[in-house]
């Protein structure tokens, strides 16, 4: 059965949102002509597959709920912000703070992601087929973010639990950020998380980034 | 003592201790509560009453309405209070589960609104609370979709009267097993809150932002925006700009559960200072009234309300005041207090988690001491109290409806009072920077 497809050029954002949150939405939807409008499907709550063809603006796909979210094109900042669960997957680049403070499911980038990419995560996976701006993993929390590519400046600045992967140059690590020892369980996870993001990665290549706590309690040699 | 002995104004002894300690401990002092230094304030402004130009209201009988709705300008469904003082943002962490439950059950037996904190929304507030605000804040810390879409209304926070341009901040000891788990972190670290959202920058990207909250919540929830008072005048011309339905202003003698001393005491500006600079912003726009202003930061008694929504809020938000009608600071914890080195009146070691009253703490112990049901009446009581002595004040000056109160009504004691508040000096008709 085809999808049910929404022209954005005719529809406002508004009325295919609300259609998204209908109480039994149909299943597979396809977007176009998004022309970089913001909150382009967000808050959805359901498993809905949405395809969205060309550029997306801020927040697409924002707090997102069990959905599969598809943008064959580059998103712009906030993409999957608060995320909860699902899957969203951006064929192209995104603009600043991709990721931020999701809890949970996947984000797949396949180009590459801005600065602050994964500020703030709270357990979502995040994995960047290119390089990562400065501040990426800014304060995260949990989860894990894979980049393929390179990273730049003050990577995982005063970071939490989240796990950080890089196969390329981290050009800085940010404070209290870490270069960890890769075990075998950590190969094991970053091969799970590449493959859930389909590419063709070697995790032999990566190294292991993390918090080295030493910020957690309040000490006066804490003052950078 | 010597009777001849001269304290210095400079050094007095509150700062002779601070030298001292911060020259044993090398670490600056945090602490709870808001600014304790003396500021210019609603005390320093006086109703004029009726007279022979001005009818009042019996004092006792004729209708004085206080209810006020909030949200009118964009939210499919605004909140209509009773009354026009809300319970302010303050996070379950910094306060018992019980404490969050007493302010819910106080607020919607007084048939006003209470508001979640940084950590997210437990199910204790959000079940005894009628009208509950869910308050949106740079950590995200709980921020959860399900909550967002169950709450009456979303508060984008901004910053904080006590610490603008400042992060939250729990010490470790009240980093409890639930604590950290609603907020993601490890238990028992020294959490700290970013001080700036994490993807936006800039009222540009406000507006953005507030459209997509909207699109999750399909337009039904009114949106506020709470900035701590600085630049105050600008900083509501951007919210409004951006789409607030709400801008909340909070003074700098507002609450905080931890925060540097430094800070609190040295950063932002007198709430008496801020109103009427949000008033005039609005009133520049066209939306006073429209977009609506709720007002906190020592507000304490019903001359508060009334002074507040005289020089234009429409609301005033209590935290300080309604912790202290919880049990707060009572006499009765006299010696508990004396034990952990202060006294009660004087305690403000919010940060410690050793509240002897229950409420600033996550001991299971110490938090059993409040009985939310108890202290939800005795909230509830001193909310009556200050719609009572709100109204009793707007009834003296002829009003029908609190929202009638007007800076006509006022008059200043002091020339810095009266150049803030913009109204006269009592017995003159000076404003000073106004009128020569």
């Amino acid at each position: 059965m085809d999808p049910m497809t929404v022209d954005l050029a005719a529809t406002p954002v508004r009325d295919l949102n609300q259609a998204l949150h209908a109480p039994e939405p149909e299943q597979r939807w396809r977007v176009r002509n998004p022309r970089g409008a913001h909150a382009i499907a967000c808050g959805l709550t359901r498993p809905l597959s949405v395809e969205i063809d060309g550029h997306v603006g801020y927040y697409c796909a924002g707090m997102n709920q069990h959905a599969a979210v598809t943008v064959n094109g580059n998103a712009g900042v906030g993409v999957a912000e608060n995320m909860m669960s699902g899957t969203v997957r951006i064929r192209g680049n995104t603009s600043q703070s991709a990721g931020a403070t999701a809890h949970g499911g996947l984000l797949v980038i396949e180009g590459d992601a801005a600065a602050r990419c994964g500020i703030s995560m709270k357990g979502v996976d995040i994995v960047v087929g290119g390089d990562v701006g400065h501040m990426s993993a800014f304060m995260g929390q949990a989860g894990r973010l894979v980049v393929c590519g390179d990273a730049g400046d003050a990577l995982g600045d005063s970071l939490y639990e989240a796990r950080l992967y890089v196969k390329g140059a981290v050009k800085s690590l940010g404070a209290d950020c870490v270069e960890k020892p890769m075990r075998d369980e950590h190969l094991t996870e970053l091969a799970g998380l590449l493959k859930a993001a389909e590419f063709d990665e070697d995790p032999a290549a990566f190294r292991r980034y993390g918090s080295a706590r030493r910020l957690y309690h309040f000490k006066i040699d804490n003052a950078y | 003592m010597n009777e001849g002995l001269r304290e210095s104004a400079t050094f007095d002894r509150a700062t002779i201790h601070a030298i001292q300690r911060a020259a044993a401990t090398g670490v600056y002092d945090i602490r709870g509560w808001g600014a304790k230094r003396r500021l210019p304030h609603f005390d320093d402004l006086l109703f004029l009453g009726a007279s022979m130009s001005r009818y009042p209201l019996e004092g006792y009988r004729e209708r004085c309405d206080t209810d006020v709705v909030l949200g009118t300008r964009h939210a499919r469904h605004p909140l209509h209070l009773d009354i026009p003082v809300t319970i302010a943002g303050m996070s379950f962490g910094a306060l018992s589960a019980n404490a969050k439950e007493a302010l819910g059950r106080g607020a919607t037996a007084a048939g006003t609104s209470t508001t979640t904190g940084d950590g997210g929304m437990t199910p204790e507030e959000r079940g005894q609370s009628r009208h509950l605000v869910y308050q949106y804040l740079p950590s995200r810390y709980g921020m959860n979709p399900d909550d967002l879409r169950k709450a009456d209304a979303i508060e984008i926070v901004l910053g904080q009267g006590a610490k603008p341009g400042g992060g939250g901040m729990l010490l470790g000891q009240k980093v409890t097993d639930r604590v950290a788990g609603m907020r993601t972190l490890p238990v028992g670290v020294d959490q700290r809150s970013a001080c700036r959202h994490p993807d936006w920058t800039g009222p540009d990207d406000l507006t953005i932002k507030i459209v997509e909250l909207r699109e999750i919540t399909d337009w039904e929830k009114p949106i506020y925006v709470k900035v701590g008072a600085t630049r105050t005048y600008y900083d509501v011309k951007l919210a409004v700009h951006a789409g607030a339905d709400v801008v909340v202003v909070d003074g700098m003698q507002g609450g905080t559960a931890a925060t540097q001393e430094v800070f609190i005491e040295h950063v932002g500006i007198p709430t008496l200072a801020a109103l009427p600079q949000a008033v005039q912003a609005l009133q520049e726009l066209g939306v006073h009234r429209k977009v609506q202003l709720i007002v906190s930061g020592g507000i304490r008694t019903g001359a508060d309300v009334a002074k507040a929504i005289a020089l234009g809020a429409d609301a005033v938000a209590i935290g300080t005041a309604a912790l202290i009608a919880l049990g707060d600071n009572h006499p009765r914890y006299d010696a508990e207090y004396r034990a952990l080195g202060s006294a009660a009146g004087f305690f403000d070691d919010f940060q410690d988690g050793r509240d002897p009253a229950g409420i600033t703490t996550q001991d299971d112990e110490l938090a059993d001491r409040l009985d939310p049901e108890e202290g939800g009446r005795r909230l509830a009581n001193y909310l009556r109290v200050l719609t009572m002595e709100a109204q009793t004040i707007a009834r003296a000056c002829g009003k029908a409806h609190l929202h009638h109160l007007e800076p006509e009504d006022l008059v200043a004691l002091t020339i810095e009072s009266a150049a803030m508040a913009r109204v006269p000096l009592a017995g003159t008709d000076w404003i000073p920077g106004r009128t020569r």
